[in-house]
C-alpha cells in the first residue's frame, strides 16, 4: 500500500506574530512541519506497521512539499520519523496559492498512483482548510475530512473514518484510492487500526519523535528536487494578499479579589448577568 | 453582475442559525456584485424548509431527493457546482461549519474557483478579510477568478432579518448521483438539551485543571443556571474528560457569546483563537501568570474548587432578587 502525504512548513505557531510593511514578518521565523501534517505522517506510519512488534509490513510513505529549498529540512524530519521517500517541488511561498498546490499534487498523484492520500486538515499559517477537499474534487476521489480515527479494512480496499463534525462523530467509509484529512485526535493512542497492530495496543499520545537512528537513516533516503515546470504547472496565483493587520487588542481587563465582587461587576458594569 | 449562491443548512422546517449569518454575508456580496441572493437547500426533506428560506432570500432552490439522506461532499458538491452555473453565480458561499468547510472547497475545485475561507468581512466585491495564524492576524485577500468560493465565520455576521416579501421557491432535480463509493455508516451525536455552542449567549468552558470529567458536573451546574452551552479546551477533550465536540479554539468551534467563562484554562493561543471575540470574558485560574488573564475582562486568581460553589450561590442570589 502506498500512502502520499503532502506536507507544508509553517512558521512556529508558538512564536509571536509580527507585521512589517503590510505583511507577516518572517525574517526571524523558525519553521516547523505543519502540526496536522506531522499527524498525517504519524497516521500513515501507524497504518502500515505492527505497532506492538515495532515492525513495518511493507508499504511506502511518500512525502511531498511545495516550497523553497529551506523546506527540505521539514521534509527530512518526516523521513526521520519513518517516511520512505520525499519530493520537493521548488516554489517561493509567495508564488503559490491553494489551486497551484492542488495542480502540482494532482500531477504527482497521477504519477505516483497512491492508494491513500493522507494530509493535514489545515495549514496553521493560513488556516485555509481547502487543499485536501479541492484535490479530492479535482481527482474525482472520495474524501473523508477531519479524521479523528481511521480503520483500514482487512481487505485494504476501504477505510472507515471517524470524522469530527459539529454534531458529534460521523463514521464515513470511503473506498481506496481515496483522500483523508486528519484532525488532532488522530494521534491519540488507539485512533488508528489496521488489523495488524493488535486492537488492544495503545500508542503513546501524539506523533513519534525521530530517533537518532531515524535521523541518520533520513540523510540517505531519496529526496527528489523538482520544479513546477516538471509537472506542467506555472504559478499564476488567483489569490493575492493585499495587506495584513494585527487584530484589535482587547482593552485591558482587571483582576477582581473575590467571587462576590466578580458577580457584582458582571451585573453592574458588564451587564452580562 | 452576478448572483450569490448561498448554501443553507436547515433542521426540519427551518433554517439553522448558521444559514442566517451566511445570508447576511450573501446579501452584502450580492449588493457588491449587482445580483441577487439565491438560497440553496440540498438534502432529503429540504422541501420542508423552503418556505422558511423564502422569508430571507428572493430566490430559493430546493434539491430534495431521498437519495440525499446523508450529507456527502461527493454528491453535494457537483449539485452545488451545477446550480452555480445555472444561476449565474459569481459567488458561492456557506458558513464555515464542518459541513461548509467540507463541501465548499470541493465545489470550488469543480468550478475552478479561488476560495476565501472563514471570511470575517467583505471588503469589496472581490476582497475579503479573514483571520490567519490562529487569529493572530487579519489578512485581506483579493480573489481573481470569475467565480469566487467563500466560507464565512458565523460569529462575524449577524442573523439576517426577514425580507418584506417572501421570495420564490423552485425545485431542482438532484440529477445523477455518484457518491464514489462513500457511505455514512453511523453518526454518534452527543445530544444535549443545552443550546448549541456556536449559538449560545453564555458559554462555560473548562480546561485541564478540572482534572476529571466528574469534576465538570459543577461547571455544568453553572451552565444550566445560566442557560449556557458547555465548552472545553483541547487538553480537556483530549484527556477524554468531555466530548470532543465541546472543544473551543483554532481547530475546534469558534464562539463569540455575550459571556464566556474560562475555568482552569491557561489560555494558549489556539484556545484564544476560538473565544477572543466574546463580549465579556471571565477567567478563573489559580495561576496569576496564566495568559488567559491577558484577554479576560474579569479575572479571579483562585482554584475552581473554591470559586465555583460560591459563584453558583452568588448567581442564584442575583436571580432570586429579580
Ligand atoms: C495544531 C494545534 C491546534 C490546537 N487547537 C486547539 C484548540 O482548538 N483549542 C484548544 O483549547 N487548544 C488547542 N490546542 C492546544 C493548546 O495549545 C493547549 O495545549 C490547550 O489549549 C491547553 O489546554 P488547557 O488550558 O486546558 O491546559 P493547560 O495549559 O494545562 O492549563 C491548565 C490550567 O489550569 C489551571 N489550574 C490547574 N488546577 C487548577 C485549579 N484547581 N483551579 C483553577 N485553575 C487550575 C492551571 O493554572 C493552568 O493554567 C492546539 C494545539 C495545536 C498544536
Ligand atoms: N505548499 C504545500 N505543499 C504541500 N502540501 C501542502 C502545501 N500547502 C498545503 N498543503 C497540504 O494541504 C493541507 C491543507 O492546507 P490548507 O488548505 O492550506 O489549510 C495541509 O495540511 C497540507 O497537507
Amino acid at each position: 500500500m502506498k500512502i502520499l502525504v503532502p506536507l507544508k512548513r509553517v512558521p512556529d505557531p508558538e512564536l509571536k506574530t509580527k507585521i512589517k510593511d503590510g505583511a507577516i514578518d518572517l525574517s526571524g521565523a523558525s519553521w516547523v512541519v505543519n502540526p496536522f501534517d506531522e499527524y498525517a505522517v504519524e497516521t500513515a506510519l501507524r497504518l502500515l506497521e505492527n505497532g506492538d512488534a515495532g515492525t513495518r509490513e511493507g508499504g511506502e510513505v511518500v512525502v511531498v512539499t511545495i516550497g523553497p529549498s529551506e523546506a527540505a529540512q521539514q521534509v527530512r524530519s518526516a523521513l526521520a520519523m519513518g517516511a520512505d521517500r520525499a519530493i520537493r517541488v521548488d516554489a517561493e511561498d509567495k508564488a503559490i496559492d491553494a489551486l497551484t498546490v492542488v495542480a502540482v499534487l494532482q500531477a504527482i498523484v497521477a504519477e505516483e498512483k497512491p492508494d491513500l492520500i493522507l494530509m493535514g486538515k489545515q495549514a496553521v499559517d493560513g488556516d485555509a482548510n481547502q487543499v485536501g477537499q479541492m484535490l479530492a474534487g479535482k481527482l474525482g476521489l472520495p474524501q473523508a475530512t477531519f479524521a479523528a480515527s481511521i480503520e483500514l479494512a482487512e481487505d485494504k480496499a476501504s477505510v472507515l473514518v471517524g470524522r469530527e463534525v459539529d454534531a458529534g462523530v460521523e463514521y464515513k467509509r470511503i473506498p481506496l484510492p481515496g483522500l483523508v484529512t486528519v484532525d488532532l485526535r488522530i494521534v491519540s493512542p488507539t485512533a488508528v487500526k489496521n488489523h495488524v497492530t493488535p486492537d488492544a495496543f495503545a500508542y503513546g499520545d501524539g506523533p513519534r519523535y525521530a530517533s537518532l537512528k531515524g535521523i541518520m537513516a533520513a540523510k540517505k533516503k531519496p529526496l527528489a528536487d523538482k520544479t513546477l515546470a516538471d509537472y506542467g504547472v506555472t504559478a499564476s496565483p488567483v489569490i493575492a494578499e493585499k495587506g495584513v493587520e494585527l487584530p484589535p487588542a482587547r482593552p485591558p481587563g482587571q483582576k477582581v479579589d473575590d467571587i462576590p465582587t466578580l458577580v457584582q461587576k458582571l451585573v453592574e458594569e458588564a451587564k452580562a448577568l | 453582475m452576478g448572483n450569490v449562491l448561498a448554501f443553507c443548512e436547515f433542521g426540519g422546517s427551518t433554517l439553522k442559525s448558521s444559514a442566517l449569518s451566511n445570508l447576511t454575508f450573501a446579501r452584502e456580496a450580492a449588493a457588491a456584485h449587482g445580483g441577487d441572493v439565491v438560497a440553496v437547500l440540498i438534502g432529503a426533506g429540504a422541501g420542508a424548509a423552503g418556505a422558511d428560506a423564502a422569508r430571507y432570500a428572493k430566490q430559493v432552490v430546493v434539491v430534495d431527493d431521498a437519495a440525499l439522506e446523508h450529507y456527502l461532499a461527493e454528491t453535494y458538491a457537483p449539485i452545488l457546482a451545477r446550480l452555480a452555473g445555472e444561476h449565474g453565480a459569481s459567488v458561492v458561499t456557506a458558513t464555515a461549519t464542518t459541513t461548509g468547510k467540507d463541501l465548499i472547497p470541493r465545489a470550488a475545485a469543480l468550478l475552478d474557483a479561488g476560495m476565501a475561507s472563514d471570511v470575517s468581512k467583505l471588503a469589496s466585491a472581490t476582497t475579503f478579510v479573514r483571520p490567519i495564524l490562529a487569529g493572530n492576524a487579519a489578512s485581506t485577500i483579493e480573489v481573481s477568478t470569475p467565480i469566487i468560493a467563500t466560507t464565512i465565520r458565523q460569529t462575524e455576521f449577524a442573523a439576517a432579518e426577514p425580507l418584506g416579501a417572501a421570495g420564490e421557491v423552485v425545485t431542482a432535480a438532484a440529477g445523477e448521483l455518484d457518491a464514489l463509493g462513500a457511505t455514512v455508516e453511523r453518526i454518534e451525536s452527543s445530544k444535549s438539551d443545552r443550546p448549541e455552542l456556536t449559538d449560545a449567549k453564555v458559554v462555560v468552558s473548562g480546561g485541564r485543571g478540572m482534572k476529571t470529567g466528574e469534576n465538570f458536573k459543577v461547571l455544568e451546574e453553572l451552565a444550566d443556571l445560566l442557560g449556557a452551552a458547555m465548552g472545553a479546551s483541547r487538553a480537556a477533550t483530549d484527556a477524554g474528560m468531555v466530548p470532543a465536540d465541546w472543544q473551543v479554539g483554532q481547530t475546534g468551534k469558534i464562539v463569540a457569546p455575550e459571556l464566556y467563562f474560562a475555568v482552569a484554562i491557561s489560555g494558549a493561543i489556539q484556545h484564544l483563537a476560538g473565544m477572543k471575540g466574546s463580549k465579556t470574558i471571565v477567567a478563573i485560574n489559580k495561576d496569576p501568570e496564566a495568559p488567559i488573564f491577558q484577554v479576560a475582562d474579569y479575572g479571579v486568581v483562585t482554584t475552581w474548587e473554591k470559586a465555583l460553589p460560591e459563584l453558583i450561590e452568588e448567581i442564584k442570589k442575583v436571580k432570586a432578587s429579580r
